[in-house]
């Protein structure tokens, strides 16, 4: 079947199969590889990317339910793949990483989560972070990260 | 983990989608969010021949007052439940019970009609669409019909819906901003429930129980409802939660420890709601 999604701002389209699942279209189709694939279980987060501007886990979409509604994955926070982008930013800024691999994850879920609530406290930020995994970093450097990012002070 | 190929459609309406189940009902599975029924696809324990997209269908992503009932469309999503303004006012418990439900990417693609449907035992709003007496609307070529949430479950992800059939709507009685609770406990944040309860003030003043996980389908605390009716104290009326119930042992507990958490827990949620 043919899909229509608009990726990062870009119109994109292809044939596939509807089992496709949109984390595949994303990378295979498309070849951006920023989203990741880890438990492929709807379980780590790895995967997130905003569909219409909502936090989803792309491996537990079909590119099919995508078609005609618009993507953004973490290759698009910014135009020329720069740390532009105040979320990731903050996660360099306040070492919110180790491997990196649960990264465009967490960046993602945490824009997500601040355009839905821009007045998070540290108690938001766990809980919103709720359905992404890390195996590094303890989770409190990326909790500082979103608060930076959020404009709040994470020493407060 | 890929599933087995299917055809996909997505009907641009309610009607559409109806015929297009009436046909092909038998090798037909209907989707919402996904979120229960493309894991077990990846994981190859159900092979539909074609998947009906219903997700994006406006009509039934309604969410409004109707009387002294509320009206929810099947495929409003987690999400919604958890936003709306009119459910903080008129039915508090659901949009609570809503926010417990998985992490936030879940809550944005899950919807109310596609939990119902799926019946998981463990689910959550199974139980609170129960606690407050609801009714489940179900459309199918022969037109609608209303099944009282309490007969909808006939065991573990059964329900009495015709294969040619859709839960279109979720209709609950207006029950308040208060008076209700719910206690869930999860190994981790978001988890399924080891065992969770319900607790609604009905209109009528009735204060329902309604219990996750302790049995094959959501079921009611009747004894510890009775003993409410009796004006026992909110301890004594707890310690009959789990009388007459046979929960299910897996790893996260033995039907013992169950028992054990539904007294605690009915207890907890009484005092939440109504001391
Ligand atoms: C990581 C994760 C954590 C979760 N945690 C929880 C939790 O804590 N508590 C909880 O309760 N749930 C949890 N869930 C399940 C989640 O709530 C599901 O979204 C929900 O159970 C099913 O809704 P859906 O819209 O995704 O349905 P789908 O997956 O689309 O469908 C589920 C089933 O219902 C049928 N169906 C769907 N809609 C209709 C309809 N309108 N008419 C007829 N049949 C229909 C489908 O054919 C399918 O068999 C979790 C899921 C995941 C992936
Ligand atoms: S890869 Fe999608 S949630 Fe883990
Ligand atoms: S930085 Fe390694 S998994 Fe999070």
């Amino acid at each position: 079947m043919k899909v229509e999604i608009n990726v990062n701002g870009t119109a994109t389209t292809a044939d596939v199969e509807p089992r496709t699942l949109l984390v595949h279209y994303l990378r295979d189709n498309l070849g951006l590889k920023a989203t990741n694939i880890g438990c492929d279980t709807t379980s780590c987060g790895a995967c997130t990317v905003l569909l219409d501007g909502e936090s989803v886990k792309s491996c537990t979409v079909l590119a099919a339910q995508a078609d005609g509604l618009s993507v953004t994955t973490m290759e698009g926070l910014s135009d020329d793949g720069t740390l532009s982008h105040p979320v990731t930013a903050a996660f360099r800024q306040e070492h919110g990483l180790q491997c990196g691999f649960c990264t465009p994850g967490m960046v993602m879920a945490a824009v997500s989560l601040i355009e839905e609530n821009p007045d998070l406290t540290e108690a938001d930020v766990r809980s919103g972070l709720e359905g992404n995994l890390c195996r590094c970093t303890g989770y409190h450097n990326i909790v500082r990260a979103v608060l930076v990012a959020a404009g709040k002070d994470p020493d407060a | 983990m890929i599933p087995v190929a299917f055809d996909y459609q997505r009907p641009q309406t309610l009607d559409e989608a109806v015929a297009l189940l009436a046909t092909r009902g038998e090798d037909a599975t209907v989707l919402a969010g996904g979120h229960s029924l493309l894991p077990v696809m990846k994981l190859r324990m159900a092979a539909p021949e074609l998947v009906i997209d219903i997700g994006r269908l406006a009509e039934l992503r309604h969410l409004r007052v109707e009387g002294d009932e509320i009206a929810i469309g099947a495929a409003t999503r987690y999400r919604d439940l958890v936003t709306s303004t009119v459910l903080a006012a008129e039915c508090a418990l659901l949009p609570a019970v809503a926010a417990t439900v998985g992490d936030p990417q879940v809550r944005h693609r899950g919807t109310l009609g596609g939990a119902i449907a799926h019946g998981d035992p463990a689910g959550d709003m199974p139980a609170a669409i129960l606690a407050l007496d609801g009714t489940v609307v179900l459309q199918g070529p022969n037109g609608r019909r209303s099944v009282p949430v309490a007969e909808f479950y006939t065991g573990l992800f059964s329900t009495v819906r015709e294969p040619d059939e859709l839960v279109v709507e979720i209709r609950v009685p207006r029950t308040g901003a208060t008076g209700w609770a719910y206690e869930k406990f999860t190994r981790r944040s978001n988890d399924w429930a080891i065992v969770a309860v319900a607790v609604a003030t009905m209109p009528s003043g009735a204060v329902n129980v309604a219990m996750v996980n302790m049995a094959g389908t959501p079921i009611r605390a009747t004894a510890t409802e009775a003993a409410l009716a009796e004006g026992k104290s909110i301890v004594d009326a707890a310690a009959l939660a789990a009388e007459g119930t046979n929960p299910p042992a897996d790893t996260h507990g033995t039907p013992e420890y169950r028992r054990h958490l539904a007294q605690v827990l009915t207890r907890r949620a009484l005092q939440t709601a109504i001391a």
